[in-house]
């Protein structure tokens, strides 16, 4: 730039140069904003379901425990050595894992990080921070029926 | 903070620990040669670009896309009605490949005629009709990839077609259709075709191609390149952003036509329902398809679809010899002869296309 030069013209080649940039960036974010938003999974209609069928009473013997089909996540239902039945969501408080029912320990119990669980679906050693989610049993007939209080 | 000054900043920062000097010579001392052919010096960059924007938008369309008979159409749909954004998406990528293949059909022509191929270029234009080849091959696998009707049938025929060459035929159709018939298993191989082994072939060829442009610079026609006043441009950043420009508009005009004239779905495939009316390949396969209907079944106890095939066959690979067949031009000569031959393979191809489409 040569001092001979009037201030309105560089004022312009300025204006210019920030008009460039501001379409620029303008263009940058109207190809990100579209590909943030598509790459956000859309919401899928959750099945809500309240009760559902979890067993007969045929597969579920004295002392077993059963995973069943809760909407679109597992849950547990089980009938203790005393005959009792009793269900809880059966994805394990720690990371997410599926519980099961141990016949010989008589409670649940997940296999990932040896998580131990009571009857009552409470954590009782390892790494589980809560208890299980507990839901209400009731028997129809010969169906084992579960649903969210 | 004008942006300009965070680019130089961060330029030196990287100058600091990276030595750039070889990358900035090898920038800052290309030049583009300016003359009335220079437009053509674009198609190149044009279809480069239009495969850019096809990998950004795969990749986002694998995020929900399903690969089988049985959930592809559906994550289709879901990916135009239920993603944001999802019918742009899937309209651009379908918009994209086509135009890709219009410009690389341009580039391919354009660097024919002005005999940009010869000496010293024979391995840049070998391996861009490789990449040429590679384009037709991601337009055929993705075109059955929807699952719709038009693409399932199209797709039986092109894979027939192929199975109609002597000796190999039989084994081509079986490996391209993973089995007897056009099916689930089809598509799952169409898809990694699609999305493994035709991107890994096309950056191994694209490499090597956009390397060798870089070393050899640009070609000058015949004719132009004896001017000893020749005009040229720098590359960096004048060729560059002239190329940003036309990109830019690429962009505008692919989102004006995804917006305006969304790629359609058609309906699911169904495999034991007759094939619709009017079955035809993707516009760039028109022109061999209609082809091999004009000629005769048999010609001199020959099948004519299997001359056809033949034909064009030969012709592909003559395509790929074309700098090893022309002497000439290799000595700064002109070859009209080839011109003609490239005139009229356009007319050819754009009237068989034309009646292709005219024709019923």
């Amino acid at each position: 730039m040569n001092q001979t030069q009037k201030p309105e013209e560089l004022s312009r080649r300025h204006f210019l140069d920030r008009l460039l940039e501001g379409g620029f960036l303008a263009l940058l974010a109207a190809i990100i904003y579209p590909i943030i938003r598509f790459i956000i999974p859309p919401q899928v209609p959750e099945a809500s379901t309240n009760r559902v069928v979890a067993a007969n009473l045929s597969e579920l013997p004295v002392n077993s425990g059963k995973i069943f089909r809760f909407g679109d996540k597992p849950g547990i239902v089980l009938r203790t050595a005393e005959g009792q039945f009793k269900a809880f969501s059966a994805i394990c408080t720690h990371l997410d894992c599926t519980v099961q029912y141990r016949s010989d320990l008589k409670h649940i119990w997940c296999a990932c990080h040896n998580g131990h669980y009571d009857l009552n679906g409470k954590n009782v050693t390892g790494p589980p921070p809560r208890p299980l989610e507990e839901y209400q049993v009731y028997i129809r007939g010969e169906d084992v029926i579960v649903s969210k209080t | 903070m004008p942006l300009s000054f965070w680019i130089k900043k961060s330029a030196s920062w990287l100058e600091q620990r990276i030595d750039l000097s070889a990358l900035k010579e090898v920038i800052t001392h290309k030049t583009v040669p300016q003359h009335k052919h220079s437009l053509w010096y674009y198609m190149g960059g044009m279809t480069l670009f239009l495969f850019f924007v096809q990998v950004v938008t795969g990749i986002l369309l694998l995020l929900y896309y399903r690969p089988s008979a049985e959930a592809a159409y559906e994550s289709i749909q879901f990916i135009m009605t239920e993603v944001k954004f999802g019918w742009l998406v899937r309209s651009i990528h379908s918009w994209s490949a086509n135009l890709m293949i219009f410009f690389a059909f341009l580039h391919l022509f354009s660097v024919f005629l002005l005999k940009s191929y010869r000496q010293p270029r024979e391995l840049t234009w070998v391996s861009g009709v490789l990449l040429f080849f590679l384009a037709l091959g991601f337009g055929f696998s993705g075109y059955l990839l929807p699952w719709n009707k038009l693409a399932y049938f199209a797709t039986k025929v092109g894979t027939e077609i192929a199975g109609a060459v002597p000796f190999i035929g039989t084994f081509v159709m079986k490996f391209l259709r993973g089995g007897e018939d056009v099916s689930g298993a089809t598509l799952t191989r169409f898809f990694g075709f699609h999305v493994a082994v035709l991107p890994m072939l096309t950056t191994a060829f694209l490499t090597i191609h956009l390397l060798l442009v870089q070393k050899q610079g640009m070609s000058c026609p015949i004719g132009v390149s004896q001017n000893p006043n020749q005009k040229v441009i720098p590359f960096f950043p004048n060729f560059l952003l002239r190329d940003l420009l036309g990109w830019v508009v690429a962009l505008g005009i692919l989102v004006f036509l995804a917006s305006v004239f969304p790629w359609e779905l058609g309906e699911k495939a169904d495999p034991f329902s007759p094939a619709p009316a009017g079955i035809k390949p993707e516009w760039y396969f028109v022109f061999m398809f209609q082809t091999l209907k004009f000629i005769p079944a048999k010609v001199l106890f020959v099948d004519g679809e299997i001359l056809g095939i033949l034909a064009f066959t030969v012709l592909g690979m003559l395509l790929l010899f074309v700098p090893f067949l022309d002497k000439r031009s290799a000595r700064q000569l002109r070859t009209p002869i080839l011109s003609a031959v490239g005139l009229f393979a356009i007319i050819y191809i754009l009237a068989l296309t034309l009646a292709g489409y005219l024709m019923k």
